[in-house]
């Protein structure tokens, strides 16, 4: 029996707020509701669930099924793994679904990530740690900018670059009624923003929420059933490169600081799908801090090597249209997976790419990470 | 008047034990491999480029060039709230391995900048601190 083909047919969110003042598992519960709602579909129908967390920043999938009153399931997965994780749960849930390992798979994540446990500055469990948080290099942004310094200088780019990317990302999370960052940034008001780990200024840096955002997973024949146009998954991958470190902050066995994981995967994305970079119509991609966009869409080949930010600025090619987790905020890349669906289901209300066959998303921003290849279905 | 809160010191597992003790004597203690001969850094029981278990310490002297840093100028942990701003680096040692420390006196930091070991001993570890050389 061949392949079944496969689709994202709903999207749910909670509001993103930056105290929520409720249990993870009900910010859960409200955004699978809200999915399974969005596509049509009774919850009782769920027949997997996909999730991730940092530590224990979340619940497991079996406390979801528990809230749901779900009468069981045959696929369920959870994941200890950072912001390299959304598009990865989205595959294996594609995966398990193409293979008639399960039917309807809520892909979710949870968190209190402003209020309660913030993953930025989270102390990660693992060897590598020893070595950092006793000497003051003990968080995500500074990680991110080790790399973010010599990768503009190899690539000939520069601060205004990072901060083209904050400017794009703004603009479309003003048009974005769910982003938490909504005044206007200009390129003068990026270069006032404080700084915070040198060449990262706040502008650069990612906005943390309390929320929640969940995908529905279906066959591409039962998502034509339901209620929205399917987001066909074309592709999925996940790479990481040799030595990826002891721990997701760990950093020192990588050579070469100016290349990410999509360099790695993207022969491999856009074969299995049969497409290339050039079909990109929109790229939805992980922005904990401006510097990920730049290396994914050079990594991608969606631009050249050092062309990043010419192309940000150029808007040539829609880069985030929910104001990114810069913008729309940090519901740790989940909700950059589900921008590409909204895009490719022609549902981005204001901020709609004009053409939107193919998206592209990715997960993660150093070493290792994953992506998606989102189509239209025709 | 309260103390300035110290940071937490770093807690040694049977693999950097050796590291740590080393640093405490202004030594810096790293294993090598004795099938590929790679100097490694962290200290891990396998080799991470051909994956031979074990590996004896031997000590380099430390100096190295600057790959990349970053200024900290927003403290995350208040023990280093007095410190800010400070530069954090990573420095390729001569003998290949890349570590993650702190710069001192980086007045005219830049890539490729060549530096040196300066050893901080706090109550109860020691740090490995860089400065710039010559
Ligand atoms: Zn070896």
């Amino acid at each position: 029996m061949a392949d079944r083909a496969v689709a994202v047919a709903g999207v749910g969110y909670t509001p993103f707020t930056r105290s929520s003042g409720r249990p993870v598992l009900d910010l859960a519960a409200d955004a699978a509701v809200a999915a399974c709602a969005d596509a049509g579909l009774t919850l009782a129908e769920l027949d997997g669930i996909a999730s991730h967390m940092v530590g224990s920043d979340s619940e497991n999938c079996q406390a979801l099924a528990t809230a749901l009153a779900l009468p069981g399931l045959r696929f369920v997965l959870d994941l200890n793994q950072a912001g390299h994780a959304p598009c990865h749960l989205v595959g294996l849930a594609a995966a398990a679904i193409a293979t008639g390992r399960a039917e309807h798979v809520l892909v979710f994540r949870a968190l209190n990530g402003r209020s309660g446990t913030k993953v930025g500055s989270a102390r990660f469990p693992g060897r590598g740690g020893q070595y950092r948080y006793p000497i003051g290099y003990d968080a995500y942004p500074m990680y991110i900018a080790m790399w973010a310094r010599r990768y503009l200088h190899e690539t000939g780019q520069g601060i205004e670059d990072l901060g083209s990317v904050a400017v794009a990302h703004r603009a479309y999370a003003v048009r974005n009624e769910r982003a938490v960052q909504r005044r206007p940034l200009d390129m003068a008001g990026y270069l006032a923003s404080p700084m915070v780990a040198d060449p990262f200024r706040a502008a650069d840096c990612t906005t943390e929420v309390d929320g929640a955002c969940a995908l529905l997973v279906t066959s591409l024949d039962r998502a034509r059933d339901l209620a929205r146009p399917p987001a066909v998954v074309a592709s999925a991958a996940y790479r990481a490169g040799p030595r990826p470190g002891l721990d997701i902050g760990d950093h020192v066995l990588t050579g070469d600081y100016t290349r990410n994981f999509t360099e790695g995967l993207r022969d491999e994305l856009f074969g299995r799908a049969g497409l290339t970079p050039g079909d990109v119509d929109v790229a939805a991609l992980y922005d904990c801090f401006t510097s990920a966009v730049l290396m994914s869409l050079e990594g991608l080949g969606l631009a050249d090597r050092g062309g990043a930010g010419e192309l940000v600025r150029s808007g040539r090619l829609p880069v985030n249209t929910h104001g990114g987790l810069l913008g729309e905020g940090y519901l740790h890349g989940m909700n950059t997976v589900a921008e590409a669906v909204l895009q490719v289901q022609g549902r981005g209300g204001d901020r709609q790419a004009p053409d939107h066959e193919v998206a592209v998303a990715t997960s993660g921003a150093l070493m290792d990470g994953s992506a998606l290849l989102l189509r239209s279905d025709r | 008047m309260t103390a300035r809160p110290r940071p937490a010191p770093p807690e040694p597992d049977a693999d950097s034990a050796t590291f740590w003790a080393a640093l405490r004597e202004e030594r810096i203690a790293l294993q090598r491999c004795s099938a590929c001969q790679r100097l490694r850094f962290p200290p891990m029981g396998r080799c991470p480029w051909c994956a031979t278990s074990g590996g004896a310490a031997e000590d380099v002297p430390g100096t190295g060039s600057v790959y990349s840093w970053i200024v900290v100028h927003r403290a995350f942990d208040e023990a280093f709230a007095a410190d800010v701003p400070y530069v954090v680096a990573t420095v390729d040692l001569d003998e290949g391995p890349r570590l993650a420390l702190r710069l001192d006196e980086p007045d005219g930091v830049d890539f490729g900048a060549r530096v040196r070991p300066r050893f901080h001993h706090h109550e109860d570890w020691s740090e490995l601190r860089m400065v710039l050389d010559g």
